[in-house]
């Protein structure tokens, strides 16, 4: 039994571990393939060169996250299996087509495209290049579309039936699992965070390369247009968590409770815990700053509104609260940082002085990691906010993992977490060589040695393999290189 | 025919795309080290960069194919062989960061490609030993497997493991014939030669272990009236394979490569024929690992949808890197 129960504990470090770092990468894909998309297409329609040496700079980047994003979540799809069986085949017949639907409408979309958007300028033309890099934005997209909404499925199920050997069966209509409740709120808020995270990071860059010239165009742009994103999405996203938290109220109120950190009932009004350290073992929590009733006014609109405690649940149906609420208050503290680097910018933009605030561009390069941080400290909130539960309200965690011995387990935890810090590591460091690199014009894209699919001879280098082919004339005039 | 067969065999399709597609950019994985540095390793890799995330996104529809159709064998094969999962998945981490990271930075190359090729190795490996598992029985007790630890490593499954091995390196090589040139393209040559007689011993080899191992698996080869339905399979893979080391020698273009293909897929009709109606042989019927018909029907739905799609903008991608890799003329 405690064999068993050892398993289940690295089970679940496992998934932990490795779903956050697969999320790190779509993350910032998501949002990147949109930036892309975005460049080509203002290329294409200005001609100016600067969104073409910009698109060459983030492909590279890309290209990196991507084949990242894409190995961990491989891994992802086959865990289900591995550690937690019981779990894959109750809930196989209705998750299961929807990740298939992934599979059919996403991935594939995504890698198909892939390989035209990064190697295939110069062989397709514009049009259909920007076509393509529109597909793989596309996918990143339905991707998350899918996936969300076979988490959201866990977090709120409906539409299913109960089978005799115990599995979850689909009901009258698909749409009714597809569209549980808790997925069109956790759709937006993640989807927009994705965006938000690239955001910080473009403008990171951007604003590394202002502190270091002033002048530079690229820089200028990059920074500007993550400025924009940062000042117009952020309000957004913080209004879409406040919804989010409130269809979470519906559903899985005792997620909230954990969030709040309300051990105890308040029939007139609950206080709004802004900091505090949760005690589990006397239910309080301590040294806590609090706002009187600002809770019940945030979520029922009324100061005087009753709000339930953790009291009026059993204890074994718990959440721990306190990486609940630590994490809930990190992401949040993040969202109005966020918030404050918006309203600085355009305070900036209206007094003409955007590209001329070093402090501003100090706490951008500071804020860089930050959506990173939000997202995992968001998940952290979700996920661990639902336990004891992997279905929420039906299946428990504790009985959904593989018949897996303990030793098993940890050793591929053990492999897992070698490997991914030693080839993600590098990974991000490569990344980070190449963002430490100001763009310039005529900038080279995705460079593949001296030889390339699409190279010519092999002997004179040509200006192939990179779209708009301009790697090999680094200081040529920033003209309007046209692809062959 | 019922949904349950109809799965059943896109099922096989996929694990017959993916063995295919993937297997040759694997098998270029496991013939790098005898690549020269440099310029045919290059030439060797950019062959296949733009498709290979293409080629590996089979491998998670078969996987995801399986959790949706069969929810059951899902649940049971993969803790049954929790160890080879794990490895090949790790082992594709290497080989597939291995396409980008190999060009970042002179100084990490060599070792970027010793994870590109040790990578595809311990992959194609898993790959062969976890079919190997799968062929000789696994325990099943109340929907979960209930074998022991090490179940999954037996001579048997050792020798399916290498026979895998050897034809995804034959498929690499025969790719490489027809993407290379050259000095590049006679040594690729020479390597088919090599693998393609190693698959086709090793192809035997587990053919014949494989009557050996189990009584009804022999009856359903040898018996008849079974034998004079199942006999062309063995006919037409001698014949095939015969052809395919011709067409080596005869330093024909494209043509090894599809008769390697070919070769694949005659293999994979001989499991067809061992298997069925198996899910988890001796264990678990197809019928009874299968999702039910809501399940199967909606994402039926969904194939039919974007299967074409997914086939036609595949072949567009195929069709755009097409030719000799790096060459004048190639445009
Ligand atoms: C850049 C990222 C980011 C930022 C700035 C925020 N969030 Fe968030 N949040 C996420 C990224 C995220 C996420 C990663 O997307 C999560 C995890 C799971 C999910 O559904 O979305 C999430 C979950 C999540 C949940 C849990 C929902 C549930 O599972 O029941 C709530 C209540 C909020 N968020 C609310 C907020 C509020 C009030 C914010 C205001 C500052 C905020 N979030 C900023
Ligand atoms: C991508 C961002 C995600 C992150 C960062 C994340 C994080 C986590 C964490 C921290 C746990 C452990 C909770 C605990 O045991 O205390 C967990 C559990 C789990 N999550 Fe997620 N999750 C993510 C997405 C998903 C998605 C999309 C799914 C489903 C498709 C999913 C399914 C599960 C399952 C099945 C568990 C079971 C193990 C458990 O609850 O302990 N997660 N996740
Ligand atoms: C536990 C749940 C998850 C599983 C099983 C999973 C599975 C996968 C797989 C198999 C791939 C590789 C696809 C390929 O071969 O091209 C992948 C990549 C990707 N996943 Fe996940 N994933 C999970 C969570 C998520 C979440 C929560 C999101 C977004 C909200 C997401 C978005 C993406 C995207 C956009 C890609 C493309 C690669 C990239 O952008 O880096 N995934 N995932």
């Amino acid at each position: 039994m405690l064999e068993n129960l050892d398993a289940l504990l690295l089970a679940r470090i496992q998934f932990a571990f490795t779903v956050s770092f697969h999320f790190f990468f779509p993350s910032f894909s998501i949002g990147l393939a949109s930036y892309l998309m975005v460049l080509e297409g203002l290329w294409l329609k200005t001609g100016k060169s600067v969104y073409l040496d910009l698109f060459k700079y983030w492909l590279k980047i890309f290209a990196i996250a991507f084949a990242m994003g894409v190995v961990s979540g491989i891994v992802m799809s086959y865990q289900f299996g591995t550690n937690w069986s019981v779990f894959s085949d109750k809930a196989g017949p209705v998750i299961g087509p929807l990740m298939a639907y992934e599979v059919l409408t996403a991935f594939f979309l995504e890698a198909g495209f892939l390989g035209v958007m990064l190697f295939g300028m110069e062989k397709v033309g514009k049009r259909l290049h920007f076509f393509a890099t529109f597909m793989v934005a596309l996918g990143t997209f339905v991707s998350a579309f899918w996936i969300l909404s076979v988490n959201s499925w866990m977090q709120t199920p409906t539409g299913y039936l109960l089978g005799e050997n115990g599995q979850f069966l689909p009901g009258e209509s698909w749409l009714d699992i597809i569209f549980n409740p808790s997925f069109p709120y956790r759709l937006v808020h993640t989807v927009m965070a994705a965006y938000l995270t690239t955001a910080f990071v473009v403008g990171a860059v951007g604003a590394w390369h202002l502190l270091k010239d002033r002048a530079n165009p690229h820089a200028r742009k990059m920074f500007s247009m993550a400025m924009w994103m940062a000042a117009i999405v952020t309000p957004a996203q913080i209004f879409a968590g406040d919804m989010h938290g409130l269809n979470t109220l519906e559903h899985q109120p005792v997620k909230v409770m954990a969030m709040e950190g309300h051990y105890q009932s308040h029939p007139d009004g609950a206080p709004l815990i802004l900091f505090g350290i949760p005690d589990s073992e006397t239910k309080t929590v301590r040294y806590a700053i609090e706002i009187p009733k600002m809770s019940s006014l945030i979520l029922k609109h009324d100061l005087n509104a009753p709000l339930k405690g953790l009291d009026t649940v059993p204890d074994n149906l718990e959440p721990p609260v306190p990486v609940v609420f630590w994490s809930f208050r990190v992401m949040v503290g993040i969202g109005f940082a966020m918030l404050g680097i918006g309203l600085w910018s355009l305070w900036g933009r209206l007094r003409g002085t955007l590209y001329d605030l070093p402090w501003l561009h100090r706490a951008a390069v500071l804020m860089g990691p930050s959506g990173f941080a939000a997202v995992l400290a968001g998940w952290i909130t979700t996920e661990v906010g639902r336990q004891p539960f992997v279905i929420y309200g039906l299946l428990r965690t504790a009985d959904a993992s593989s018949p897996l011995d303990a030793p098993a387990v940890a050793a591929s935890l053990l492999a897992f977490i070698l490997v991914y810090f030693t080839v993600f590591g590098i990974g991000v460091w490569y990344v980070l060589k190449l963002m430490g690199k100001a763009p310039q014009p005529g900038e080279y894209g995705v460079k593949r040695g001296d030889v390339g699919p699409i190279r010519t001879a092999g002997i004179t280098p040509g200006p192939t393999q990179n779209p708009g082919g301009a790697e090999t004339l680094p200081t040529e005039a920033p003209g309007e290189k046209e692809p062959v | 025919m019922d949904l349950t067969v109809v799965w059943a065999f896109i099922i096989a399709f996929a694990v017959f795309a993916y063995v295919v597609m993937d297997g040759f950019d694997l098998g270029i994985g496991i013939l790098f080290p005898t690549f020269a540095p440099g310029r045919e390793r290059d030439r060797a890799m950019n062959s296949i960069a733009p498709v290979w995330d293409g080629n590996e996104t089979w491998l998670v529809l078969g996987g995801g194919g399986l959790f949706a159709a069969f929810p059951l064998a899902y649940a049971v094969i993969l803790p049954a062989t929790y160890p080879l999962i794990i490895a090949m998945l790790l082992g594709l981490v290497f080989r597939g960061v291995a396409f980008e990271y190999r060009w970042r930075d002179p100084a990490h190359q060599k070792f970027w490609d010793v994870a590109f090729s040790g990578g595809s190795f311990v992959a194609a490996l898993a790959q062969g030993m976890t079919l190997g598992a799968l062929l000789q029985g696994i325990d099943v007790v109340d929907r979960a497997y209930a074998g022991s630890w090490f179940d999954w490593l037996t001579p048997y499954t050792l020798l399916t493991g290498l026979g895998t091995v050897a034809g995804y390196a034959l498929l690499g090589a025969s790719w490489l014939i027809w993407k290379l040139d050259g000095e590049e393209q006679a040594h690729a040559r020479k390597l088919a030669i090599r693998w393609g007689a190693a698959t086709i011993v090793l192809m035997g080899a587990v053919s014949i272990y494989n009557i050996a191992l189990n009584a009804e698996y022999a009856e359903r080869w040898l018996s008849a009236p079974e034998i004079y339905y199942v006999a062309p399979v063995p006919i037409l893979t001698a014949i095939v394979a015969l052809s395919m080391l011709r067409a080596i020698l005869k330093e024909r273009n494209s043509k090894p490569f599809w008769l390697g293909i070919a070769l694949f897929f005659l293999g994979m009709s001989g499991l067809g024929v061992t298997i069925w109606p198996y899910a988890v042989p001796e264990s678990v019927t197809i019928w009874e690992a299968a999702a039910p018909y809501r399940s199967q029907a909606f994402m039926l739905v969904g194939v039919a949808l974007t299967l074409p799609l997914i086939l036609a903008y595949t072949a567009w991608a195929y069709w755009v890197f097409r030719g000799k890799v790096g060459h004048e003329g190639y445009h």
